[in-house]
């Protein structure tokens, strides 16, 4: 379950040490922009120490690697991090499926290496070029470690030759076709952080318009956002109990041998009882959670 | 790891911890400036010795500012600091 993803800068101990406090479902570590180059062995340093001291339990340990590049420096974060089985790599900027591929082969090497269960790695490619949306359901089914897309707003406005606006009118597109390549590849898709942090409205605002296009949760680069976006992507009181209802209702009809049947005026069929199961399975998950942020 | 040239480490942000790490034929020094340093001097010192140890680092002057770093923190700046000074060293 990965309704929020706080981004915590890597090669900054005052805001890591209280990373596994700030209710987050995930922490991304950020060895990329977060980091000036001339500091990356530092804080992949920092990270891998941090990672074994700090208290994660419950809490999905996302590391951003760099990207793809001559500097190669990718491959350094994954030598330093990967034997501290981190739960998943954030890899920017990948465009097309090959590049995805060529991380998880790297990753498969180091995992053999360091006597981890081969795969136990998953991925989340960051969608944030032209090209990456346009190859989004290919790279979300290259390998079978992607287990979500993330959109990232920033570099993709840049790409498109575009300015990036509080409304989001001109990632529209990119956010559906994200969600329709993640869904139909069966995985999770990750929304884009907003990047006003004093605009808190709006950062919920966001969430709510990001939830209704299907994605399953979304980035912060504020802890100030976490808790609203865990509002948001938590299923409501009125949601679990419509839930209940609807299989209540279903096992009611099987019991009488009644094909079709309706509820509060509505017909029940296939895709309402899914996502009546869809909102227990996280409300299930929420309560082993200790029900933080929804209750 | 031998080192070979001074080399820094850290910040003198809070929570964090600025290290230097410089080439000596006499030993090791330790040097520890802390906001802490009454409660955890020993500690930092351990914390030093056994990165300085994990790295088999026999000679060197190392100086801490410290601003109030944890454990991991302190490990990480110690180490980064080493590597930097040993670059190119085994």
């Amino acid at each position: 379950m990965l309704r929020s993803l706080l981004f915590l800068p890597g090669n900054s101990p005052n805001m890591l040490i209280n990373g596994d406090i700030l209710g987050a479902d995930g922490i991304i570590f950020d060895l990329e922009d977060a980091v000036a180059p001339d500091e990356k062995d530092a804080a992949r340093i920092l990270v891998r120490n941090c990672l074994k001291q700090m208290n994660l339990k419950g809490i999905t340990v996302i590391i951003r690697i760099n990207s793809l590049g001559p500097d190669e420096y990718w491959k350094e974060d994954l030598d330093e991090l990967i034997p501290f089985r981190p739960d998943m790599i954030l890899i920017p900027k990948i465009s097309e499926p090959e590049e995805l591929k060529t991380v998880a082969e790297y990753i498969s090497e180091l995992e053999k290496k360091s006597g981890l269960k081969e795969g136990e790695t998953l991925l989340m490619p960051l969608i944030e070029t032209a090209l990456g949306v346009e190859h989004a359901f290919s790279i979300a089914s290259a390998d079978k470690r992607v287990a979500a897309l993330f959109l990232g707003a920033e570099d993709l406005t840049a790409d498109m030759h575009c300015v990036r606006t509080a409304q989001g009118t001109e990632i529209f597109y990119a956010r559906n076709r994200v969600v329709l390549a993640a869904r139909a590849a069966g995985i999770d898709a990750i929304d884009t952080p907003f990047t006003d942090i004093n605009d808190e409205e709006g950062n919920y605002q966001d969430a709510v318009f990001a939830k209704s296009l299907g994605f399953s949760g979304k980035a912060a680069i504020s802890p100030r956002h976490v808790k609203a976006i865990n509002e948001v992507f938590s299923p409501s009181d009125k949601e679990i109990e419509y839930a209940y209802e609807v299989l209540a209702a279903i096992e009611a009809a099987a019991q009488q041998g009644k094909g079709a049947i309706s509820l509060y005026g509505k017909m029940i069929d296939k895709p309402i009882v899914l996502r009546a199961r869809q909102v227990l399975a996280m409300a299930r998950q929420l309560k082993e959670k200790g029900g933080a942020f929804y209750e | 790891m031998k080192i070979t040239r001074s080399a820094v480490a850290g910040t003198l942000e809070s929570s964090d911890v600025f290290v230097t790490v410089a080439p000596s034929e006499d030993g090791l020094s330790i040097h520890i400036e802390s906001v802490v340093y009454d409660q955890f001097s020993e500690l930092i010192r351990a914390a030093v010795s056994e990165t300085l140890t994990r790295f088999h680092v026999n000679n060197a002057v190392v100086s801490l500012n410290d601003r109030g770093a944890l454990d991991c923190t302190i490990r990480a700046r110690v180490e980064t600091a080493i590597r930097r000074a040993g670059k190119g060293e085994g």
